[in-house]
């Protein structure tokens, strides 16, 4: 379990999290929602210690996170970030393998070439093992580095926005993929979503932010409806329970 | 396992090539070299082969320092001769020939490291502030500040009345090359296998700082690295043979195109490609006014800046 506790944050002078206290159930998938500017991607950086921590306080499993060095923290816990303006040339193959260097420094040994090759054929992405990454797109590159983190092979994934530049059959794949990550591999995932039609159908567990607070958080049974959302995003947010799931409807206002 | 993936057939031909430049470097020059001269053993050990050595040195480490700069700014059109690293180990070997002309040699190098380390570090500050999403603005930036480091430069060496430094050094030769006076080229060449050792962090580095720190790089660490073998070396190679330019941008840029940024592959052959283009330029500047030299770095920057400018115009949607 990750516990974060009075968690205060302020990037340029001004306060991004204010008093956030959560917690993170191991082996669930946990989908973290708020408006734009709520603080959510600020919150997975600090978690996964992108950022420093200024005030508050932050476990894994009941271990004081700043005291875990990076190098261990690397075998615990990957971060699949926004990649945005990736200058580097590197082939598919090779930056999916580089998931392995926490585990190998520089010497990798079989079990690490049979993992990438793994995460390749998980991420589909065969055929595409050779080619530059400034040469797929914008979604082959996002599957890449969600199959690097995976290469990792830690106890906790977090993702920031991984469905950007997905087409739908893509984003479902990949919320399927992480939904039995989860469940088979007992992982812990946190994922930063704007689709609340995934994040309800595929989380177990919901974290909601607005302007630097939680608003709520708990089970998706206890937490998603429509009063809850509505007043997340201060925009009409109707959920419906379907015989397939919850379905939600935000896109259509009111006929006037 | 790690050192398998390297495509071995280009890696053999350069060393190839590179070896049979490396022999007609050593038998053209001024002096007769054939047999039944006493002393062509001489003219070999004291002048042709310290030449030859020196033109590999040399050509190793400007395509390294490139390559490594490139992957710290995050930008492929740089190297340290267009950022104002290079005029800022000028101005550190100006301030310590002017007013500390008794220090040995030694102190005075870690002197000019230093400024160019300040140099560069100056010019990381710089590139940090500019908008990612217009890479042109960068080595532009680099340029500008150079050119003011440059005069910089020029304004100290005009007090203090050594004008003629400034010219050795802005033009990269090697016909002063002689036994006894570029050994400290040798470190140069002990820091590109330093940065072979770490090319797995280099090229992690290159794919940002979120991967690095996820992947729990000690980016700073890496980083430190990166930017003192790029001071030290480009102060090194300054004072020992001059300014050769756009080795350290057209040699990385044309590996990076063929076979991608993975340093563990590609900088063995960029360090080659490195040596091999240096030597044609310094045998093609012997050879083309004989028995006069041209500069090898003016006929590096000739070709080179054509190469360049090609390289920039038919640049691909990665910058």
């Amino acid at each position: 379990m990750i516990t974060v506790q009075g968690l205060y944050h302020q990037l340029g002078g001004n306060p991004v999290l204010r008093d956030v206290s959560i917690s993170l159930p191991s082996n669930k998938m946990t989908a973290i929602i708020g408006p734009n500017g709520a603080g959510k991607s600020t919150l997975l950086d600090v978690i996964a210690r992108q950022s420093k921590l200024q005030q508050g306080q932050l476990y894994l499993d009941d271990q004081d996170m700043t005291q875990i060095k990076p190098q261990d923290l690397a075998l615990r816990m990957a971060l699949v970030s926004q990649q945005n303006g990736i200058a580097s040339r590197i082939r598919i193959r090779d930056l999916v393998g580089f998931g392995r260097w926490p585990h190998h420094q520089g010497r990798p040994q079989a079990q690490d070439l049979d993992k990438t090759a793994e995460a390749l054929d998980r991420f589909d992405l065969n055929g595409l093992g050779g080619r530059f990454l400034d040469e797929v797109s914008g979604g082959q590159r996002q599957r890449a580095f969600v199959a690097m983190a995976y290469c990792q092979d830690t106890d906790w994934l977090l993702l920031d926005e991984p469905l950007n530049n997905l087409d739908l059959r893509y984003a479902t794949a990949l919320m399927v993929q992480l939904r039995a990550l989860s469940q088979v591999q007992s992982k812990g995932i946190a994922i930063v979503i704007h689709d609340l039609n995934y994040a309800l159908n595929y989380a177990d567990h919901i974290v909601a932010l607005k302007e630097g607070q939680l608003a709520f958080e708990g089970a998706v049974s206890d937490v998603a409806n429509s009063e809850n959302l509505t007043g997340l995003y201060d925009t009409p947010v109707e959920v419906t329970k379907t015989e397939k799931g919850l379905f939600v409807q935000h896109h259509l206002m009111a006929a006037s | 396992m790690r050192f398998m993936r390297a495509p071995k057939p280009v890696f053999a031909i350069l060393i190839v090539i590179m070896l049979i430049l490396s022999g007609v470097s050593i038998f053209i020059g001024a002096g007769d070299m054939s047999w039944d001269n006493p002393n062509a053993l001489q003219i070999l050990m004291i002048s042709r082969l310290p030449r030859t050595a020196a033109i590999i040195l040399t050509g190793v480490s400007t395509a390294i320092t490139g390559v490594i700069m490139q992957l710290l700014v995050r930008n492929k059109f740089v190297e340290p001769g267009t950022t104002g690293t290079t005029e800022a180990a000028m101005i550190g070997l100006l301030i310590v020939a002017a007013w500390m002309p008794g220090w040995p040699v030694f102190a005075k190098m870690t002197f000019a490291a230093l400024c160019a380390l300040i140099g560069l570090g100056i010019f990381f500050a710089l590139a940090r502030r500019l908008p990612a999403e217009q890479p042109l603005l960068i080595p532009l930036v680099g340029l500008i500040y150079g050119g003011i480091l440059g005069a910089v430069a020029t304004f100290v060496a005009y007090q203090a009345d050594l004008m003629q430094y400034l010219g050795i050094w802005l033009t990269g030769e090697f016909s002063g090359i002689l036994a006894g006076r570029y050994e400290l080229l040798w470190i140069a060449g002990a820091l590109a296998l330093v940065t072979y050792a770490v090319a797995d962090q280099f090229t992690i580095v290159g794919l940002g700082k979120e991967t690095s720190l996820s992947l729990g790089l000690k980016y700073g660490q890496v980083t430190a690295i990166g930017v003192g073998a790029v001071a030290i070396s480009s102060s090194l190679v300054v004072v020992t043979v001059g300014v050769i330019p756009f080795i350290g941008l057209v040699v990385p840029n044309i590996v990076s195109r063929a076979m991608g940024d993975n340093l563990r592959e590609s900088l063995p052959i960029v360090a080659c490609l490195g040596a091999v283009a240096l030597l044609s330029a310094d045998i093609l500047g012997r050879v083309l006014r004989y028995p006069y030299e041209i500069p090898a770095g003016t006929v590096f920057g000739v070709i080179g800046a054509v190469v360049f400018l090609w390289l920039l115009l038919g640049r691909r949607s990665h910058a």
